[in-house]
Formats: C-alpha cells, structure tokens, sequence
C-alpha cells in the first residue's frame, strides 16, 4: 500500500462484509465472530460496546491489522485487509494505525519521550514527541520511566505514541479498564480531542456503557455479531460522562 | 542520535547484567579453552622448529662402532645431503651425592676450534670449553639444576670403565636433549639422566677413537629423500659396525617432544569442540527461552508496525552484544592462559626461548560457532512469534490444553497440596520445555562428571602401570646383553628377594606400509614383576610362538591376533623375523611388544641372553642392593620404581596432560553457568504466576517453592541424564589426551557421577537461592501490571 493512495478523500473508513473468526477447529472452535456488517465514517469516534466475548475485541483487532479474519472481508477505504499479505499488514500498521492498550504496553526499558520515538522512528510524517506528549499534557514528564509514572500518565504516553504517527486510525482496547474515574475522563477527554483536532477516526472498545455518550456512533455487539448502532443525536464530553 | 530500539536494548541488557553476563561466560570458557589450547600447541611446533633450525639440528642419525674421520667427505658426497658432522658420543655414569644409584649419562664430544656444523649447543650459563683443557665440560643445565651443580663445581664420571673428575665450564642446553629421559622408562627426568659436552680430543681418547667418529650427523637438502639418504649411508658405513641410521622421527627426544606436540594437537582438536559444543548447544537454549520471554514485546513492535526484519534485527544486535562479548572475553582469556601456560611449557621442555602465536582461525571458528548457535537460538523463536498474528503474540501464549494431565494430576491429589500440584502440572503441561531444560542440565552435568572420569582416569594409567604391570622395586639394565649367569649374580646379592631377567631389543615392526619404531621385549613365560595384562586382573602370557602386542602398538599397525608382523631387528645381526601376532595386551604406557625370552634369544642366535632384570628387593636392605649393584661394572643403570612413577606423575601434570585441571575447572564454570540461566529464565517466565500468588496470599517461602520445586525436579531429572551424558563425552575426551605415550582410559565411575551431581546439586542450590532473593522482592502491583 503506497502512501500517496490518500485514502482520506473517501468518506468511509472502514468497510465490513461477513466478517467472521473462528479460533481452534472441530468440536473445540470458538466463534468470535459471526459474520459482522459494519461501515465506520471517516473521522467518526466510534465506541463498541459488548460484554466479554462478544467478539468486540477481535473486531478491533482484526481491523487493526493485529489478527486476520477467518472469512468475510474488511476495507479500508478501497484495500482489503483480509486480502493483505503479512508486509502490507505490517505497513498499514506502521503508516495507518495507533493502538492504545487496556494495560498500556510501554515498554518498561524506555522513557516516556523514547517510548514515543519508538513509534515515530518509523513513521513517514510524524509529530515530534514533545508535540505529542504536549497533546497529553506530559511534556513535563518525558524523561521519566513507566515505573515512575501513575497509571493515568502512563495510559497517556500511551495515547502520545499511538498519535505520534498521525494515524489514520486509533484503536483503543479498554483505554480506561485500569484506570480510576477522575484519570478515566482525563485520558477520554485527549482522546476526544485527537479525534475533534486531528480529524483521526477513533475506534473504543470498552465495556464501560457511559463512555458511548461521548461518540458519535456506538455500536453494540453480542456473541460475536453486531446487535445494534446508534448514532448520537448529541455528545456530552468527557467530563460531562457519568463514571 | 541512538535510535529507541537501540536504547531498549542497551536498557535490556543491564537489567538482565547477570544473566547476560553468565551467558557470555558459557561462550567465554568455550572459546577460552579454542585459543588458549590452539596457542599453546601452535608456539610449541613453531618454538621447536625455530630451536631446532638456529642449532642447526641434524636430520638423520647415523650411529657406528668405528669410522675413520675421512668417510665424512665420502657422506657429504652422498646426493641430497646439505651439511655433514663427525663425532664422538659414548655412555657414562655419573656420581650424584644423595642419589641412591648412579645416574646415566651421555658423553658428547664438540670440536675444538670451531662451532659444530650441526648439533649446536645453546650456552645458559657459565662459558664456551676451552680447546686446551680436557678435564672441561658443559654439563645439561636441567640435569645441573635438579643436583645444585653450578659452573666451577666438579663432576665424577665413569666411562668405559675408567673413573674421570671433570670441571663444569658451562650449563647447556641443546635441542637433541630436549627431553631426558633414564633408562628404560618414558617420562623424562631431569635428575636421572645427565648429558656432557666435552672437547672431541678427549672424549675420544677416553673411549680409543682417536681420528674416528661413532657417530655421524647429516642435514639434507630441500626436497632430498631421507630413506634414499639413509640406505646410501647404512651401505657406506656397513664395514664400520653400523646399527641403522634414522631419521630426525625416531631420534628420542624429537620423538617425544613430536608425541606430546600432537597429542597436545589431538587434544586440541577433539576437546575443545566437545566444550564447544556443549556451551552452543547451552547457549541455543537459553537465548531461545530469553526470547520466548520477550513474546509480548515483540508483537507490541509488530503492532506499531515494526518489520519482523527490523525485529529481527534488533534481536539479533542483543544476541551480538553477548555472543561476540563472550567471544572477545574468550579470546582475551585464551591468549593470556595460553601465554601462562606455554611460559610453563617452555620450562618443561627447556626451549632457550618461546615463540607465542594463535592462528586467527582459532578467532574466527570461535566467533562463527558462538554466534550462529546464539542466532539459531534466537531464530527459531523469533520465527515462531513472527508466523503468529501480533494479537495472539502480544497476549501470553494461550493456556495450553492440559485436561489430558488432568488424571495425573487426580491421582496425585490425595498426596499433594495445592503449589507441588501446580509444580506437576507445569511440568506435565510443557513436558518439552522442561525436558529441553532438564538436558541442558544434564549435558553440563556431563560435562564434570566426563573431565572427572578423566581425571580419574590420569590417576588409573598410573596405578595400572605400577600396581598392575609393573610390581617390581627396581630394574637393572646391563651395558650390553649378558649371560644368564649375572641373573645368577644378582640372586646371589643379599637383599634382592627376586630376579625376573628380561631382554630388549631395538626393533621396526611392520605391517605393509605401517611401522613403528620401538622395542620387543623378551619375558620369561611366567613373569611376575613385569606382565602383560589383558585387563586388571587377567595376565597375557609371553609366548614361544608369537608376539603379544599392546593394544595401541596394535591399533598403531592395524593388526590383530591370527595377523603376521614383520620384526625388523636393529641389533646384532639383525635379523627380519615374520612372527604371528597371538594376543592383545592393555598398556596404558608406551606401546610395548612381547616375545617369550628363550624364544626371542633364539631368533636372534644369542642363546641365554639378557638386557637386565627385574627386581623385588628387601625394603630393610635397600641401601645394601643399591651399593652392591653400583660395584658391579655390567650394571650400566639402575632404575628405581618409585622414582618412575613420579616422573611419570609429572609428566602427565606439567606436560600435555596439565591443560586436563584448566578443563576441569571450564567445564565446572559451564555446569554453574546453565543451572543458573536455568532458574533465571524460569523465573522470567513465572515472574507473573508467582506475583498473583503472592497477591492471593501465598508467603513468599510458599511462592518460592513453586518455582525451585520446578526448578528442583528438572534438576533430579538431569541427573540420571547427565551420568550417562558423561561417560559418552568422557571416551571423546579422553581419546583425545592419549597420545603414543600413555593412552588415558576413560572410565566414569560411581564417584565421578556423584562428584558430578553434587556439583550440579550445589549450583542449583545457589542458582536457587540468587532467584529466591528476586521472588522475594516481587513487585506485585507492578508484575501484576507488567501484562495481561
């Protein structure tokens, strides 16, 4: 996938037929997903709501070019990533693609500020790592190692890595699930901003029903299928958002 | 700038310092052992040739009753020969103050007014012989060094029959006597054999050849054939009383300095890739567990969108970083004990100087092995995380199935409490896994307890010769071989409880184009003090209708029982006898041959003769034999078992057998070194287990049982493992120190296997205790964090 396909001139991010995973073979097979349909906007913030199991995870991970689908296909804008070999997955990722994890992922051995590096090291148009940890409102904490951080700072730098790289899209598994309230809304609050500032598509999984007040679209999933997509007549921010 | 990933990896790095460090280790005493071995064989050839060239050494012998000085000119006339030297050589022996016996000497004249055109002496101490005194000698310094002799003192000789008081000008040394070694014995010993220099004029009055050589030395041209030199030469001097010219290969010192050089070669070829082998094989293992531990960050890299190139990479710098750490660090040690050690062979074989080199491909196979065991290690494991999606990668592996230990574990539940059942179903969850760590174990286990069996073995080739073989107190030998008679003589003495006479003759065995130099010895068919042994407790005896051989004289010549050899004898009227081979003795020293004495006499048509005996004496009356034989003028040295054996034991700790204590101690180095990663990388993986245990309540002793109980039955698995790991690396590594002298015998015993496992035993107790001390200071909050 060349870069110079911009693909934000189309209005449709994500495209989804059919999507299916089945995890293990015979009588042991899980399905996680069961044929899901789906069209995510570009630009949109999009939370997935789901209990545990209900495949929301895997959707974001086969989406995010993280895990493949057994069946069905998925564009992104015009490319299917089903159809991707491993190197164009791997560039979507490197070029396309920010990941914010439930437990954060930072790798123990870097700073905050070289944390950041790690992703813009690799990138094509990247926003200094300063700018990017200014966004989360931790430039004051660069130089300082996860273990020395709470787990506010650290789901922040976490989010300054994922947007260093001006991703097209941001994916966030549970972006909150480790976190208290008060942290909770600061963390949402610069994810709603990267999305309202930068224009990036954001993609939340979480269980954490409140947090779907804060999207534009909110789409509720089930054993493996989606349910439900409800498009917010109106947002509340997210320190208006009820823990 | 250094880029983030680089950063990680120097971070890395320090956090696992130890475990790093402990890897580098493995690889450093691996390579340690490469070098230092490959040095210390590649000085001692080049220190030799270089001696043996600046002296002008000759390379073909030519040794005769008599010859007239003009038949020099007729030898340098022969085609292919470069330069010639007459001269006068003679056997002497030699008074020592607190030497029970005489000691043996060899009597070597030197021109007077010029530098031998071959065969120089090299001066140490003291100065040259003056041309106009005769009572002058250079006395060989190893031998004035084992007495106190200094220049200036005096010596007392007897030769040929005559008494001689002598002034010491000089101590010398000379590469012909590199190697001393007494009379009918094979390790050399410095203060039982002497060697004089003295000017030509006296030498030869003292032994009635005056205007005459007894021997002459030869050097050859380039390219010039030895064997054709040696026939013309034998042909020239046959009317003199020739015994046989030899080359430079069968001159003894060469022979045995030759010997230990390529045994010290073999041991340096087959050795060294055991220890090899073993830390790559340790060191695949560890790198593949320690990158198995890194899973989730490497799907996390994956998932920013880092290239499994890139990944690649960056592990691959790691297993660099260490590898070529433990290399360099290898290298580093390898050339310094390699330096050290041939300081301490250059004094064993009195080289006047030492010449210390590694060839760079000792370098460059240390670097390749290390390196590609480590990067296979590493690749394996990268390429099975790569195949995987970075989702899957970044979780923890998946629980693998275990209901089918599910029974097991229901049969055990009566008897175990809660953790020891996590233990058994960790184990029978992965059994690869912990068998693949248990081997590692074991083959380091094996390791010891195969340098044990060989150190034992060292100890058993002693003990066979002189408990076994040998069980008589002394050996005589006469000037030349005698009548029965002097065995009567002998009997007579007081004091000498049994006489064994022997004879032996300087011999070419062959077998088609096989051949070996040596001696046949004649035993009487009943021998006591000296036999032939086919094993510990079974004697071979010498017999009418063939030869015995010794099993490497055997494997030397590629015979066996039923086979004929060809006896090339090189003394008397030296005849060449087809004898069948009729059986095969053990011999753990040299590379004897037997024939039953009357047997061998009359193949020779020298009925009833002998080259000397074998004595048991009465301890109470040893003093009264010794003096009584040092007065009986057929005696020409007297040489004592005790006195053997130490040589002997020397030999074997100062020459090529003293790098086996070195070994010893690498191989202990590699046991520490995998138990250890051992536990550490088990820690690593349970890091996580072991906090949500302590979480639940688990005390930390509680946590740490769960862990070292693992860690502790791996442990007890290798064991068993390790024992018969050891005894095969103990016959490639005991091969591989027998040389022609002494053959090693490797044999791992219940000693060995014990020594072996509490070695095991103890690194793992304290390879436990490193990681209880990390147990106990979890994190919990943090560990429980660290992944999901």
């Amino acid at each position: 996938m060349k870069t110079s396909d911009d693909p934000k001139t189309s209005g449709t991010t994500f495209d989804v037929k059919q999507l299916t995973r089945v995890y293990g073979e015979g009588p042991a097979a899980v399905h996680a997903l069961r044929g899901v349909d789906l069209q995510i906007p570009k630009g949109d913030l999009v939370v997935l709501l789901g209990a545990s199991g209900s495949g929301k995870s895997t959707l974001l991970n086969i989406l995010g070019g993280l895990d493949r689908a057994t069946d069905g296909q998925a564009h992104f804008f015009d490319k299917d990533l089903t159809a991707m070999s491993d190197a164009q997955l791997t560039r979507y990722r490197r070029h396309h693609v920010g990941f914010v994890f439930q437990f954060y992922n930072l790798m123990p051995s870097l700073t905050a500020h070289e944390n950041v590096d790690l992703v813009t090291e690799i990138s094509d148009n990247p926003m200094p790592a300063d700018e990017a940890l200014d966004l989360v409102g931790l430039s004051h904490r660069q130089d300082h190692f996860p273990a020395e951080m709470s787990g506010g700072e650290q789901q922040r730098v976490a989010i300054a890595r994922a947007i260093a790289k001006r991703p097209t899209v941001l994916f966030c598994d549970e972006p909150t699930g480790a976190l208290d309230s008060t942290t909770g809304r600061q963390v949402l609050r610069v994810i709603q901003d990267v999305n309202a500032n930068l224009g990036t598509t954001v993609m939340i999984v979480t269980h954490a029903a409140a947090t779907a007040a804060m999207a534009h679209r909110v789409i509720h999933m089930a054993d493996g299928a989606v349910r439900e997509v409800i498009e917010n007549e109106t947002r509340l921010s997210a320190e208006e958002i009820e823990w | 700038m250094v880029s983030p990933l680089d950063r990680k990896l120097l971070r890395d790095l320090w956090r696992m310092k130890l475990q790093s460090f402990a890897i580098a280790l493995v690889i450093a005493v691996g390579v340690l052992l490469l070098v230092m071995m490959d040095g210390l064989v590649n000085s001692l050839a080049q220190t030799r040739d270089a001696y043996y060239d600046r002296y002008r050494l000759a390379e073909v012998f030519a040794p005769v009753k008599r010859a007239p000085d003009h038949l020099l000119d007729r030898i340098a006339a022969i085609p292919g020969v470069s330069a010639v030297e007459g001269r006068v050589v003679g056997g002497a022996l030699v008074d020592v103050e607190g030497q029970t016996v005489q000691v043996r000497a060899r009597a070597v004249s030197l021109p007077e007014f010029r530098e031998p055109r071959l065969n120089a002496v090299y001066l140490a101490e003291g100065r040259r012989l003056d041309p106009r005194r005769l009572d002058e000698i250079l006395l060989l310094q190893g031998f004035a060094d084992a007495h106190g002799l200094e220049p200036g003192d005096s010596l007392t000789a007897t030769m040929n029959g005559a008494r001689h008081t002598f002034r010491i000008a000089g101590l010398a040394q000379a590469p012909e006597f590199l190697y001393s070694t007494a009379p009918g014995e094979l390790a050399p010993d410095d203060s039982r054999f002497a060697v004089l220099w003295m000017n030509e004029e006296a030498l030869a009055a003292a032994f009635d050849l005056d205007g005459a050589f007894n021997e002459a030395l030869v050097s050859l041209d380039r390219g010039a054939s030895e064997p054709a030199v040696i026939d013309a030469l034998d042909r020239l001097l046959d009317p003199y009383g020739v015994t046989g010219a030899y080359g430079l290969e069968d001159q003894i010192s060469n022979r045995f300095i030759h010997e230990e050089i390529s045994g010290l070669r073999a041991s340096s070829r087959s050795v060294p890739p055991v220890f090899m082998g073993v830390a790559a094989f340790l060191l695949y293992i560890v790198i593949s567990r320690m990158i198995e531990s890194e899973r989730t960050q490497i799907g996390l890299l994956k998932a920013f969108g880092y290239t499994s190139a890139e990944i690649g990479a960056h592990y691959l710098k790691f297993i660099l970083v260490i590898s070529v750490g433990g290399v360099l660090l290898g290298c580093g040690l390898g050339v310094m004990s390699g330096h050290a050690l041939s300081g301490l062979y250059q004094q064993y074989y009195k080289f006047p100087f030492l010449i210390f080199r590694v060839d760079p491909s000792a370098f460059i196979t240390a670097i390749v092995v290390s390196v590609a065991s480590a990067s296979a290690g590493g690749f394996i494991v990268l390429r099975r995380i790569f195949a995987l999606a970075p989702a899957a990668a970044m979780r923890p592996p998946a629980p693998a199935d275990f209901s089918s230990s599910a029974r097991l574990v229901a049969a055990l539940r009566r008897f175990l409490d809660q953790p020891s059942r996590m233990i058994v179903r960790r184990i029978a969850r992965q059994p690869m896994r912990s068998f693949a760590a248990s081997i590692g174990i074991a083959v380091g286990m094996g390791l010891s307890v195969a340098m044990l069996g060989v150190l034992g073995g060292f100890d058993k080739a002693v003990e066979l010769n002189f408990n076994v073989i040998d069980r008589s107190d002394a050996n005589v030998s006469f000037v030349e071989p005698l009548g029965e008679k002097t065995i009567y003589e002998l009997k007579r003495l007081d004091g000498i409880i049994e006489v064994e006479p022997f004879r032996s003759v300087p011999v070419v065995l062959r077998n088609g184009v096989k051949s070996h130099r040596g001696a046949l010895d004649g035993l009487t068919e009943d021998a006591e003090l000296n036999r032939a042994m086919r094993d510990e407790t079974h004697q071979v005896y010498a017999r009418k209708d063939g030869i015995v051989l010794s099993k490497p004289l055997a494997a030397k010549l590629d015979i066996g029982p039923g086979e004929l050899v060809t006896v090339d004898v090189r003394e008397g009227r030296r005849p060449v006898l087809t004898l069948p081979v009729v059986a095969v003795s053990q011999s753990l020293l040299g590379a004897p041959a037997y024939f039953e004495l009357s047997a061998l006499n009359e193949s020779l048509e020298e009925p009833g003769r002998v080259s000397g005996a074998w004595l048991r004496i009465d301890p109470a009356k040893q003093q009264d034999v010794y003096e009584a034989l040092k007065n009986m003028p057929a005696v020409a040295g007297v040489s004592l078992k005790d006195e053997a054996r130490d040589a002997l034991q020397r030999m074997m700790d100062e020459g090529a057998g003293a790098t086996r204590y070195y070994m010893a101690i690498i191989a202990a180095i590699i046991t520490f070194g995998i138990v250890y990663n051992s536990a550490r990388i088990a820690f690593a993986e349970r890091a996580h287990d072991l906090a949500s245990l302590r979480v639940l309540g688990f005390t930390k002793s509680e946590a740490s049982y769960v862990l070292l109980g693992e860690l502790g039955l791996i442990t007890l698995a290798a064991l068993p493992m390790g024992a018969f790991i050891g005894t095969g690396l103990a016959g490639a590594i005991a091969a591989g120190f027998s040389t022609d002298l002494y053959t090693i015998p490797a044999q791992v015993g219940f000693s060995n296997v014990g020594s072996g496992a509490l070695a095991v035993l103890i690194a793992a107790l304290i390879a436990g205790w490193l990681v209880k001390r990390d147990v106990d200071r979890l994190e919990l909050v943090s560990a429980l964090k660290s992944r999901e």
